[in-house]
């Protein structure tokens, strides 16, 4: 197990090495003058000039990659050209809230999809079956921001439970979270039915497997082989489902933070890009990137958790 | 009184009636083998006994189960039944235990659902229970790090925790090597004297239910068709199947005698090494030798065989013969050209030799149309023939092989098993290659339909001086339709010669082991 996670560690900082290389020649090698870029096609050269020295670009390639990269991992990430400030307090702000929303949307995600992709593959071709597939089939198919308007509609304007949007920082965690619960129900609903059909149709696949007649004639019930038998042997693709969901739910509510007005991660993407501020689009990406490899780390030590064959095949 | 008794039991599965009447009946400490080819209903029947007949199925008549009538107990009280009264082993033991549990925790299972007990006593006793079937590795152990027989101790362990009256082995030795079998089927033996349980076996291999059986059972299209007691049976069969049956399972074909000494395929000093998983980060990576400085040869219009037991290095040698891979050293030549050149098969010899897999079901894209598949190998010619002259090589080769011309026409699944393993035989044969892999090609099929194809094959050599390697872990099939065999052990041939003076006379301990491994049928039914 060891051996394994060291194996997955080490090819998890070469990925990190390779996409920082990839992002940082992408934004300021490939040809273009990013300061250029940056000013527009009406900038005066003195303007374009000064910009340059600042982002540094007046120096050789390799010595600024090892300056971008030095100063990432002292938690510098070079200052925004667009809000004057430091890039890493610029992440900081929204990260407080995009992570929290991505974990929260996750855990409801799971939550709803588990207990309804359990049930269905046990009452396989019941009522219970039909009905929630019908309803995973909507959820595939709505798109999450017309759940969240729904969702305003009834809880914000007409039941007044919640506020309709904003986000009033994490000095109350309970207005936070509470204001983070319809987003995060909008993003969830989508997930949550694309994940309770993998289970079902993962659980349905390990159902006609040898070892569940094995463990039937032992003398378990049905539902005993279910419970003890399929359900880890089905978590191997829905552990890959949910790996790549976080990594959606982190930077792919950009939609649902317009509609609820937060100040997240996908909305400084969005400012920063539109307003061609290369440093801090060059910064959020390179953090969305390491969340995302992490994210795949942790997948695959789930793996190896789960499946015993795994761990000794490192 | 019986332990089990089975009374009129039908069964059938929509308008499909899968059994007729069965009556079986069996006493403690007896062993029972039900027998019969593919679709007879044997497994059909066990499956009834334990009251896990497929969803849909509906059974009629009496199964009567140490007391329990099994067609009328409700669910909660089979689950009771089952694992404790009687146990089951399955045929596969590959997929049959679950791959991320150990395998302790598997068998103390079984204890833990039927008895109030701790954790830690039913891990001793799973313990106990894994050293009684012999296995040597500790509990902790995972399925997949186990060997086939090893694993089908654990099933066995599993379905014996509870000492349960009856068990129930479903071709239990089926997908084992012949020596594992033996082994197996000493311990089945051993349990049952032990414990005075009885066990019903269910086997489509009549050597081994000669060997095993107390009572044999004979079941043909979900009938009975006769029961005896075994040594009453065999020699004194009533029902025309039984008797087709066993002389089937010993049907001998007559070779046309191999004459002439002209080297046709020529393998020398073969290695070939697969890469491990490396050990540490940037090591090197182990190897795995599959094949240690083999070297053969095959006359033109020789009938060689190549026995061994699964990971001897059979398949390697087969993909390396036809070309499919690379070796890393020695050379093997067909006509005294290479088969291997540069980084691809070499076409020119590719033409001249053909192979027939094991599994005629899944050998075939069922896409296609049988004139389709039988000329695929026309890709290997540098002038295929086209227009009438393909038709005519179409009808031919499918009525070399006992099909009609007809049979073109359809597809793939409108054949039955047999007739699926012609098919394979005829596109082996529409390009007249010189030499024809067999690799185990009549191994997957039933004992009847076994004995035309080894018929159709011994035609072949009457028509044309075929040369064939006939690849197979069955020593009576090779006994029969080869002149000379070789043995293979851990990558290495460790004994060839004359088939019929290495099978009587056999000289390496490995052979010997085989041999005396293979379950007979009784001599008495040889002459038959």
């Amino acid at each position: 197990m060891i051996r394994f996670a060291a194996g997955r560690l080490t090819s998890l900082v070469i990925s990190l090495i390779v996409a920082s290389i990839v992002i940082f020649a992408v934004i300021e090698v490939i040809p273009g003058d990013p300061a250029a870029f940056m000013l527009g096609v009406n900038a005066r050269p003195d303007t374009i000039a000064a910009l340059r020295a600042e982002m540094g670009l007046d120096q050789p390639v390799i010595q600024r990659y090892f300056a971008w990269v030095a100063g990432m991992l002292q938690g510098d990430f070079g200052t925004s050209w667009t809000y004057k400030t430091p890039v890493s307090d610029l992440i900081a702000d929204r990260i407080w809230v995009s992570l929290p929303l991505a974990i929260y949307a996750l855990a409801l995600s799971t939550l709803i999809a588990f207990p309804a992709g359990i049930y269905a593959a046990s009452r396989r071709g019941g009522a219970g079956d039909t009905a929630i597939m019908g309803a995973t089939q909507l959820g595939v198919a709505i798109p999450n921001f017309w759940f969240a308007m729904i969702l305003v509609l009834i809880f914000a304007i007409n039941l007044r439970w919640f506020s309709a949007g904003g986000f009033p920082g994490w000095d109350n965690p309970f207005q936070a979270i509470k204001s983070l619960t319809l987003p995060a129900i909008a993003l969830a609903l989508p997930q949550a039915a694309i994940l309770a059909r993998v289970m079902r149709s993962s659980l349905l696949d390990m159902l006609g497997e040898d070892f569940i007649r094995t463990a039937r004639a032992k003398g378990l019930t049905q539902r005993q082989a279910l419970w003890r038998h399929a359900v880890r042997n089905a978590l191997i693709p829905v552990l890959t489902i949910i790996g790549l969901q976080f990594s959606f739910l982190l930077a792919g509510g950009i939609i649902i933070e317009q509609v609820f007005f937060l100040p997240g991660l996908g909305r400084l993407i969005f400012q920063s890009i539109s307003a061609r501020d290369l440093i801090v689009v060059e910064s959020v990406v390179m953090l969305l990137v390491f969340v995302v490899i992490v994210v795949n780390f942790l997948v695959d030590l789930a793996y190896a958790a789960v499946d015993p064959r795994l761990r000794t095949k490192s | 009184m019986s332990l089990l008794a089975i009374k009129a039991l039908s069964v059938s599965i929509g308008d499909a009636a899968i059994l007729h009447d069965i009556d079986l009946d069996m006493r403690a400490g007896e062993i029972v083998a039900i027998t019969g080819e593919s679709g007879s209903g044997k497994s059909m029947t066990a499956l009834a006994v334990m009251g896990l007949l497929p969803r849909g199925a509906k059974a009629k008549g009496q199964i009567i189960l140490d007391g329990h009538d099994i067609l009328q107990t409700p669910e909660p009280a089979l689950c009771k039944i089952r694992g404790k009264t009687v146990g089951m082993v399955f045929q596969e033991p590959m997929t049959a235990l679950n791959p991320v549990q150990t395998i302790g925790a598997q068998v103390a299972e079984t204890i833990l659902i039927h008895e109030k007990t701790t954790k830690a006593e039913a891990n001793k006793r799973a313990a106990a229970m894994l050293e009684r079937v012999g296995l040597k590795v500790p509990p902790s152990r995972y399925p997949h790090e186990l060997s086939g027989g090893q694993r089908q101790r654990v099933v066995i362990a599993m379905a014996i925790a509870l000492r349960p009256k009856l068990l129930i082995a479903d071709e239990p030795t089926t997908a084992l090597d012949v020596t594992t079998q033996a082994r197996i089927l000493e311990l089945l033996r051993g349990l049952v004297r032990e414990f005075g349980m009885g066990l019903l076996i269910i086997t489509h291999d009549l050597a081994v239910v000669a060997e095993i059986a107390d009572k044999i059972v004979v079941m043909q299209k979900g009938r009975v068709v006769e029961v005896g007691a075994t040594q009453d049976l065999l020699t004194n069969m009533q029902h025309p199947y039984t008797k087709a049956l066993f002389a089937a399972s010993s049907h001998l074909v007559q070779l046309p005698v191999h004459t002439g000494s002209v080297q046709l395929l020529s393998a020398k000093h073969i290695t070939r090494d697969y890469p491990l998983p490396r050990k540490t980060l940037l090591g090197p990576r182990p190897t795995f030798r599959a094949l240690d400085d083999v070297s053969f040869y095959i006359d033109h219009g020789e009938r060689v065989g190549l026995v061994g037991e699964s990971g001897s290095g059979k398949s390697t040698l087969t993909r390396a013969i036809l070309g499919l891979e690379d070796v890393q050293s020695g050379e093997i030549t067909l006509d005294g050209a290479p088969v291997f050149t540069g980084k691809k098969p070499n076409l020119a010899v590719r033409r001249k030799m053909q192979v027939v897999f094991q599994d005629p079901y899944s050998s075939f894209n069922p896409r296609h149309r049988v004139d389709r598949l039988i000329t695929e190998p026309f890709h290997l010619l540098e002038t295929p023939p086209t227009g009438q002259a393909r038709t005519d090589a179409i009808a031919k080769a499918l009525t070399d092989v006992g099909l009609s011309p007809d049979d073109a026409g359809k597809y793939i699944h409108e054949f039955s098993g047999g007739q699926r393993q012609r098919i394979a035989i005829a596109r082996a044969l529409i390009i007249e290659p010189e030499l024809i892999i067999f690799d185990e090609a009549v191994s997957a099929l039933d004992v009847s339909v076994r004995a035309q194809v080894l018929d159709l094959i011994a035609d072949l050599c009457r028509k044309r001086p075929l040369a064939y390697l006939f690849i197979s872990h069955d020593l009576s099939v090779v006994r029969t339709v080869t002149d000379r065999v070789l043995v293979m052990q851990a990558g290495k041939i460790v004994e060839q010669g004359e088939t019929e003076t290495v099978l009587t006379q056999p000289k390496h301990p490995y052979t010997q082991a085989l041999i005396a491994a293979a379950p007979q049928l009784p001599q008495l039914k040889q002459a038959v």
